[in-house]
């Protein structure tokens, strides 16, 4: 930490709202929002999805209209009519999903944004002399489809820079970094903090906020529930602000009550794929065990392979050779995703409309999706005509709502109609529903909210407890260690080995998703 | 001032009802305007184009035997169109099915009896299906795009059909006239009220392939597969269908129903074999599909009304003396206006006068 004095944004005041209010029909996604950034701080904006975060700095950055209210910009009323007045006005963004051009390189992709027209080389040198006056190593004659993930969201920042803001917005900038490249980050953010710069930084990794913040503002619902210093407070603390209620605490019985011996039911030997296409991962030589009773949860930053790893396990794409993937002791490495379902083992994709359901569609007809092969029985009829059996459909998905609590505003709505929360607690009870001996998940919670969260990890808690062998892969690293009995990590299409949780930590899991061989002898940690 | 199209929520179920109708009424304004243009009045132009063929009994049964054809192909389509497979070739696959349905009272014209014509409506649709497994084995085998395959096969079939009326099956007796001969009586699909008129049973067939269809598509588990496939690929292959597999029995499907709409109206309504089987049904009834929203029972009634085009186009060359051509007209700007009207159902208009100041219209 260089700064510790903690500032009162109101004394000198960068960005000041009053009042902001949004409607979107009758929705009110801002309801009266103060806020008040100082110069000079990291201002942390936190909330649930869905608590009106986006909707606040989209008016902020002159995206979206405010219905009502006011922003003053270093004491002046100002109308932000859209980004470009934003920008002039000296308020950067950076936001969770990069608007890059892969087969541009970074200093095209920076010249793309810039408003002034300058030539190409001078804006490299400038780019080269930014990253290295703020740590943000980027090679301008780079082509950002080679790049990493940390390294795109330097060439944004550093794009960003470039327009010489004093307000510098970012929108869940870890949520792809490994520990050590955030850590990286937020050197390069104090940085810009002790040049008198600020930062409006929205995050819901709690812990990381009150390590780097000064100030915070807590949204539930549109509207502003604390302004704190989160220094102050204890990530519980935060948290409970943020959902209004204490958050449930996952029970994790330990493994070693279980009655019956643990026996592997998901094997997975020397598993190698070729991409498949252009943006496809090669897997190489994924190895893993999953008992009965046991989670294993495989971190990873995004795009390192887990989606190709998912549906390789799920038999979405089939393995080339035989004894590959083995379930529940029979080869499956030849069958097709109904044949391994029938074998006992069920499927939650990360995407959740258009993979997991299909969007337009009533949710019994979803339930059918994943269901028709292993329970032929109870939801097809009429022999050869393979009539759908409505009213079967119907009372399973009433079974399968009234267990996962899934809240919605139709008898039996589309998929698309539900919140994410909603519809990821139907699409994993649709799977614990015919009680699977296996169960491979991918990004659980992702967009969901802490509520459904917390009930969707402790259902695949209590399903592996049950003595089924459950796989979650997530980003995530808080939901890893809070579930996981057994943890690997995914870099580059290659998986780590697999590692107790007792003998995990934080670091040790930022190493492995970069790549170190956790397994070989002592952590030595690098020079962040 | 410019007009925006904004996304809806969800997608309208009034305007999912509407839209067919507000095409149809757009239709008919743009032909009005197009009449006046003519110097025709436009009001006599739309009696006589849509009104004045449904007067008589005799003219509604060559409604029906023109609707016969349209509403099979159409229904095939639908089940193609929905698992998004575009086979563009329905024209084609009617010619393959008349052909190959002509082979018995052409080839063997001693083979008669009352077995005749249930072989020739089965080879017609075994040629019809045949045909489309081209497209459909490229587009699974090669990744070929099916649009293209489908339609250039058109030609190919247009051009075999013309070969072989002009050669090898060409009538001796027929003074060098490109025909074949003339059907004999076990091979004409006979007439359902022959003191009224002259309509086949293809209309029933016709209806009868509608129902089997919407059935399907609405109650069993392949129209199930067929319809997630439609809206997402990703989720079919997750839920263990297959991909190829689909595309198939799409296209076998259609072209089957082609090709017996292809051997219905040889044997039915013409009674040979000529170069001009077929007015262009098979790309009609690609409108026909979308006008009667890929619903089986909807292109039954979409069906009659591109067929009212056809025998509009004919009654208005004789009383107004305007080309028939002008049918295809009408039945382009019908499919324009249809897509046109189907953006309401996902998208509202918002009418934009000035940066910042806006003002929503419902529509």
């Amino acid at each position: 930490m260089t700064t510790t004095t903690i500032k009162d944004g109101s004394e000198n005041p960068l960005l000041e709202a009053d009042k902001l209010t949004k409607i979107f029909g009758t929705l009110k996604a801002c309801d009266a929002i103060d806020l008040t950034i100082g110069k000079g701080e990291i201002h942390a904006l936190l909330g649930e999805n869905g608590a009106g975060k986006s909707t606040l700095v989209k008016m902020l950055f002159g995206a979206l209209q405010p219905t009502s209210g006011g922003i003053s910009w270093k004491g002046e009323p100002v109308t932000v009519s859209s980004p470009a007045v934003g920008r002039s006005l000296g308020i950067g963004m950076v936001f969770q999903h990069f608007s890059l051009f892969d087969a541009l390189t970074a200093a095209e992709n920076i010249a793309l944004s810039l408003d002034e027209k300058a030539p190409l080389d001078s804006i490299a040198e400038r780019a080269r002399e930014i990253g290295q006056t703020y740590g943000l190593p980027v090679d301008p004659d780079a082509l950002v489809g080679d790049l990493s993930v940390g390294e795109r969201q330097r060439i944004e920042i550093i794009r960003c820079l470039l327009q010489n803001p004093d307000l510098i917005i970012l929108d869940e900038p870890t949520s792809v970094l490994t520990p050590q490249e955030a850590d990286l980050l937020f050197l390069t953010l104090e940085r810009l903090r002790s040049e008198g710069k600020s930062i409006l930084y929205i995050s819901h990794r709690l812990e990381e906020v009150r390590r780097l913040c000064d100030r915070a503002t807590v949204l539930r619902h549109g509207k502003v529930v604390s302004h704190c210093d989160p220094r102050g407070e204890t990530a519980s603390s935060l948290a409970r602000m943020m959902v209004g209620s204490d958050i449930h605490v996952i029970e994790r019985p330990s493994v070693e009550k279980l009655a019956n011996k643990p026996t592997p039911l998901l094997q997975i030997n020397g598993l190698s794929q070729k991409p498949r296409g252009p943006f496809s991962v090669a897997l190489h030589n994924i190895n893993l065990v999953v008992n009965s009773g046991e989670v294993l949860g495989i971190a990873g930053v995004a795009g390192n392979g887990q989606g190709e790893l998912f549906d390789a396990i799920s038999g979405e794409v089939r393995q080339e050779q035989a004894g590959k993937v083995t379930i529940r002791s029979t080869d499956a490495s030849l069958l097709g995703i109904s044949a391994r379902r029938k074998l006992g083992a069920a499927f939650v994709p990360e995407e959740r409309l258009g993979h997991g359901a299909v969007p337009d569609m009533a949710l019994t007809q979803n339930l059918l999706l994943s269901r028709h092969s292993t329970d032929k029985k109870v939801f097809v009829s009429g022999g050869l005509l393979k009539l759908v059996a409505q009213s079967s459909l119907a009372t399973a998905a009433k079974r399968i709502i009234s267990r996962m609590d899934v809240r919605k505003s139709a008898d039996n709505p589309d998929a698309s109609a539900l919140s994410g929360g909603n519809l990821q607690k139907f699409l994993i009870g649709r799977e614990l529903d015919r009680a699977p001996s296996v169960l491979v998940v991918n990004q659980p919670t992702w967009g969901v909210d802490a509520g459904a969260a917390a009930l969707i990890r402790q259902a695949l808690v209590n399903l592996a407890r049950s003595g089924s062998a459950v796989v979650v892969i997530s980003q995530d690293l808080d939901e890893l260690f809070e579930i996981s009995d057994m943890m690997a990590a995914m870099v580059h299409g290659r998986l780590s080995q697999s590692v107790p949780i007792e003998a995990m930590n934080m670091e040790r899991a930022g190493l492995m998703m970069g790549g170190a061989d956790a397994s070989s002898g002592p952590i030595h940690v690098g020079a962040a | 001032m410019r007009i925006e199209l904004v996304r809806r929520p969800q997608h309208s179920a009034l305007f999912s009802a509407l839209s067919p109708f507000i095409a149809l009424l757009l239709t008919l304004i743009a032909g009005a305007i197009l009449f006046s243009i003519l110097g025709k009045n436009p009001f006599a132009a739309l009696y006589s184009y849509f009104i004045e063929p449904l007067t008589e009994i005799w003219s509604i049964h060559e409604l029906l035997i023109k609707a016969a054809p349209l509403i099979l192909i159409a229904v095939g389509l639908s089940v193609c169109f929905l698992s998004n497979n575009w086979n563009i070739g329905a024209e084609g696959q009617f010619i393959a099915g008349g052909i190959a349905g002509s082979i018995l009272p052409i080839v063997f014209p001693d083979f008669q009896g009352w077995y005749v014509l249930p072989i020739m409506l089965l080879l017609g649709m075994a040629g019809g299906a045949a045909y489309a497994t081209i497209p459909a084995l490229l587009k699974v085998r090669f990744n070929t795009n099916e649009i293209l395959t489908s339609l250039m096969l058109v030609y190919v079939a247009q051009l075999f059909l013309d070969w072989l009326v002009r050669g090898p099956w060409r009538n001796p007796q027929g003074y060098n006239f490109p025909e074949t001969i003339q059907f004999n009586a076990s091979a004409i699909l006979p007439e359902i009220w022959t003191e009224s008129g002259r309509a086949h049973w293809g209309f029933i067939l016709a209806l009868i392939a509608a129902l089997a269809v919407w059935f399907t598509l609405s109650r069993t588990l392949s129209g199930f597969e067929i319809k997630v496939f439609g809206r997402s690929a990703r989720a079919g292959r997750f839920a263990g269908f297959s991909a190829g597999r689909l595309t198939f029995f799409a296209f076998l499907i259609s072209g089957a129903l082609a090709g017996l709409a292809g051997i219905a109206e040889v044997s039915g309504a013409v009674g040979q074999l000529r170069t001009s089987i077929s007015p262009g049904y098979g790309f009609t009834a690609i409108i026909v599909a979308f006008l009667g929203r890929l619903n089986p029972l909807g292109i039954v009634a979409a069906g009659l009304v591109l067929a009212l085009t056809y025998l509009g186009g004919e009654a208005a060359q004789i009383s107004l003396g305007i080309s028939e051509k002008s049918a295809r007209i009408f039945q382009g700007i019908m499919l324009f206006f249809i897509l046109a009207s189907d953006t309401l159902i996902y998208y509202r208009i918002r009418i934009v006068s000035r940066l910042g100041d806006t003002a929503a219209k419902g529509a």
